[in-house]
């Protein structure tokens, strides 16, 4: 079972820095290990998943995508990210400067917090909080005040209708989102997430859950794509309406850093989908069917995990690649009056099965 | 109590106001240089005033300098979309001042070219509209079909967009051989295509949500305004030049107007898309029944009109196309008038877009299937 455990690695490194260091400073290099690895993880995430969206996307739309750059275009993302940078960092003239050079920062900190939490493995988890949902749900909403900061900042009509819409459409579906994970923090007893990953050993909780649980995944589907502004839910940046909502004036690096937030924030949606209702690093176990069960633990949890996000991920492009846009008054009558009461009931629904003990 | 907010120097309450935004002249989906100007209270639209000029190239000033024949290519810079309407519009004009019988080779042809032109219209404004709603994908369908017209016009007269296949008295060369094969083909595989574009928006939850109940406009509108094509057509105002006052091969066919009462987006999205049926079955009809005989009839080298007035309109992807001439008899026109369809659809916007949201004036201009050259000439 333990075979694939990364405890064993991140303990050995401890132990050999312990050797002939002092605990503080120990403490500080594994800081500064952890911090550098999640800088690489952030900008391989970006750099995967930009490459795959315009390939999936290419795939929907009858066409090759990326070809030139490097064999299949593989290179290609890297080379737009060499062009961003190289790019003229420009801020309008009548733009509040402090605040249009912060947003971007805002935005990028909110995401590389949420990234932290993400438990990626068998004991490969940087923070694991007692209060890991309220905290991922916490610091993954403040990206929004990044948004409403680069709208107003940058003395754009465009920008500032996109940061509006932006503000009224996160605000509304962080609520779904919160109220879906509550969902399995009744079944898993915990709003840790080594706590409800563990609790899905004999059977992820989507299985488990009955119907209500499915009913929370597919609201944490559809809320979790609303609150990174993407697919159907677009509207904060609406191209064909608002040129480019609350980035319109951004370009270069900072432009890539709403760009980069927005794809890292579809990873962490999914991360967080997969964790709670797909059993995370957890692989596919039946009940006691001993066999099986030994067969799946062969495959290391970080494939497993990785797995269950590709899934995810893909879903969300599908979302976006096929449906049309919503409007905004639409986009928040979806949320009120038909999310949030059906949330609210399949909530209640769910507490009654666990009190019953009708759940497996 | 309800409390009012108020403001902290002046102790009064705050107050909304009206701002104003311009839409264009560089906007992704004014499609082209026009620009709205918006006046909107939060997303809400309370007026719209296109702003026009951007594009204008002096089209009708330009004709009276010029010969008749020269004239058709100007047309095809106006509503791109339509080249071949435009430019068939002008010849049956001046066929009627010269008086000369055409085949009826020529206007079978001349029919099959205008229904096919009509369709890669519509397949683009399909594409677009889906962009404009923000589902990209659909972009990519449109054109992959329209790519197989394109291809048949460019075989048949050596352009794909700026056919100028027309001249006074007949065309300009006669059809490639590949063109019934080519033309069959094509509506074979559109044949099957065509479900699909319903597949992929028509049945969307979304899609319907959007445009159901959006940018009404009613009969009456319709016609004081003098909305013509699909958008009239969709509001219940019978205006099928095609049917009213038939021109080339229209009279020998069978097809119906597609009307539908309305008026608003879908309403419009729907007659067109009936529209592309009905136009397959136009070309099936004719396709196999192009008569024998010349592709032109003998015209003078210079085309002199005699004394007088002559005016003819056609039916385009986007409704009555008009060419008014004023001749003094000689080689170019005294004063030539175009009425352009798309000029009178976009004098309905405001009336469509006012009180609905950015979003829904995203979706009406799509659905008025403006090309701008057409406006601004």
């Amino acid at each position: 079972m333990n075979i694939y455990d990364f405890k064993n690695l991140t303990d050995s490194i401890h132990a050999s820095l312990s050797v002939n260091l002092s605990p503080t400073a120990v403490t500080i290099i594994e800081f500064i290990i952890i911090a550098s690895a999640f800088m690489i993880l952030f900008t391989l995430l970006g750099l995967v998943l930009v490459y795959a969206e315009r390939k999936i996307a290419a795939f929907f739309q009858l066409r090759l995508g990326p070809m030139r750059v490097g064999k299949w275009g593989i290179a290609q993302t890297a080379a737009d990210a060499i062009k961003l940078i190289l790019k003229e960092p420009l801020v309008t003239k009548n733009a509040d400067k402090f605040l249009f050079n912060l947003a971007p920062f805002i935005i990028i900190l909110s995401t590389f917090l949420a990234l932290g939490a993400m438990p990626f493995a068998k004991g490969l988890h940087a923070l694991d909080f007692d209060i890991g949902i309220l905290y991922l749900t916490a610091v993954s909403s403040f990206g929004v005040i990044g948004i409403l900061i680069a709208g107003w900042s940058s003395d754009n009509k465009y920008s500032l209708i996109g940061a509006m819409r932006s503000g009224a459409q996160v605000v509304s579906y962080e609520l779904s989102v919160g109220l879906s994970l509550l969902t399995v923090v009744i079944l898993a007893g915990s709003l840790q997430f080594s706590e409800i990953i563990a609790s899905q050993e004999t059977g992820w909780w989507i299985f488990r859950g009955h119907i209500p649980a499915m009913i929370a995944f597919i609201i944490f589907m559809i809320a979790g794509t609303a609150e990174t502004g993407r697919g159907p839910f677009d509207l904060p940046e609406a191209e064909s309406e608002l040129t480019a909502g609350y980035h319109t004036e951004y370009s270069g690096l900072k432009f890539a850093f709403f760009f980069l937030a927005e794809f890292v924030n579809m990873f962490i949606i999914a991360g967080i989908g997969a964790t709670v209702f797909l059993g995370g690093w957890m692989p596919f176990h039946i009940g006691n069917w001993e066999g099986f069960n030994k067969i799946m633990d062969f495959i290391p949890s970080l494939f497993w995990f990785f797995g269950k996000v590709a899934f995810l991920i893909f879903l969300m492009m599908w979302f976006k690649w096929t449906f049309p846009r919503l409007r905004i008054d639409q986009l928040l009558r979806l949320e009120w009056k038909y999310l949030l009461p059906i949330n609210l009931v399949n909530i209640l629904v769910m507490a009654f099965i666990v009190l019953m003990g009708w759940h497996f | 109590m309800e409390e009012i907010a108020t403001n902290k120097n002046t102790g009064k309450p705050l107050e909304t106001q009206e701002y104003f935004i311009n839409m264009g002249p560089q906007h992704p989906s004014t499609h082209g240089v026009l620009r709205l100007l918006l006046t909107l209270e939060g997303e809400i639209i309370h007026n719209v005033e296109p702003h026009l000029g951007y594009i204008h190239r002096s089209i009708e000033k330009m004709c009276e300098k010029d010969s008749y024949t020269q004239i058709i290519h100007l047309t095809d810079r106006m509503d791109y979309l339509s080249s071949h309407m435009n430019n068939e519009a002008v010849s049956l004009a001046v066929e009627q001042g010269l008086e000369v019988e055409i085949p009826d080779r020529v206007k079978v042809i001349r029919t099959i070219i205008s229904e096919l032109t009509r369709l890669s219209s519509h397949q683009l404004w399909w594409g677009v509209f889906g962009m404009d709603l923000g589902a990209i994908t659909s972009f990519l369908y449109g054109f992959r079909d329209r790519e197989m017209i394109i291809d048949i016009f460019e075989e048949t007269c050596g352009a794909r967009l700026t056919m100028n296949y027309n001249v006074p008295g007949g065309l300009m060369f006669d059809i490639h051989p590949n063109f019934q094969k080519g033309t069959k083909a094509f509506v074979t595989h559109f044949k099957k295509k065509l479900p699909e574009y319903d597949q992929l928006l028509t049945e969307n939850v979304i899609f319907e949500l959007r445009t159901k109940g959006v940018g009404v406009l009613s009969k009456e509108d319709a016609i004081s305004f003098g909305v013509t094509g699909p958008t009239g057509r969709a509001s219940g105002f019978s205006n099928d030049i095609r049917k009213h006052n038939p021109y080339s091969a229209y009279t020998q066919v069978d097809f119906n107007e597609v009307l539908r009462e309305e008026g608003d987006s879908y309403a419009r999205y729907k007659v067109r898309i009936q529209e592309m049926w009905e136009s397959m079955s136009i070309i099936e009809q004719l396709i196999d029944n192009i008569p024998e005989g010349d592709y032109k009839v003998k015209t003078k080298a210079v085309i002199k009109l005699p004394k007088g007035e002559y005016y003819q309109k056609v039916e385009t992807a986007r409704g009555e196309f008009g060419v008014y001439i004023i001749s003094e008899g000689g080689k170019s026109p005294y004063r030539l008038k175009f009425r352009s369809p798309g000029f009178s659809n976009l004098s309905a916007l405001n009336r469509m877009a006012k009180g609905a949201k950015i979003a829904d004036l995203v979706v009406i201009m799509s659905t008025l299937d403006l090309v701008i050259p057409d406006i601004d000439r």
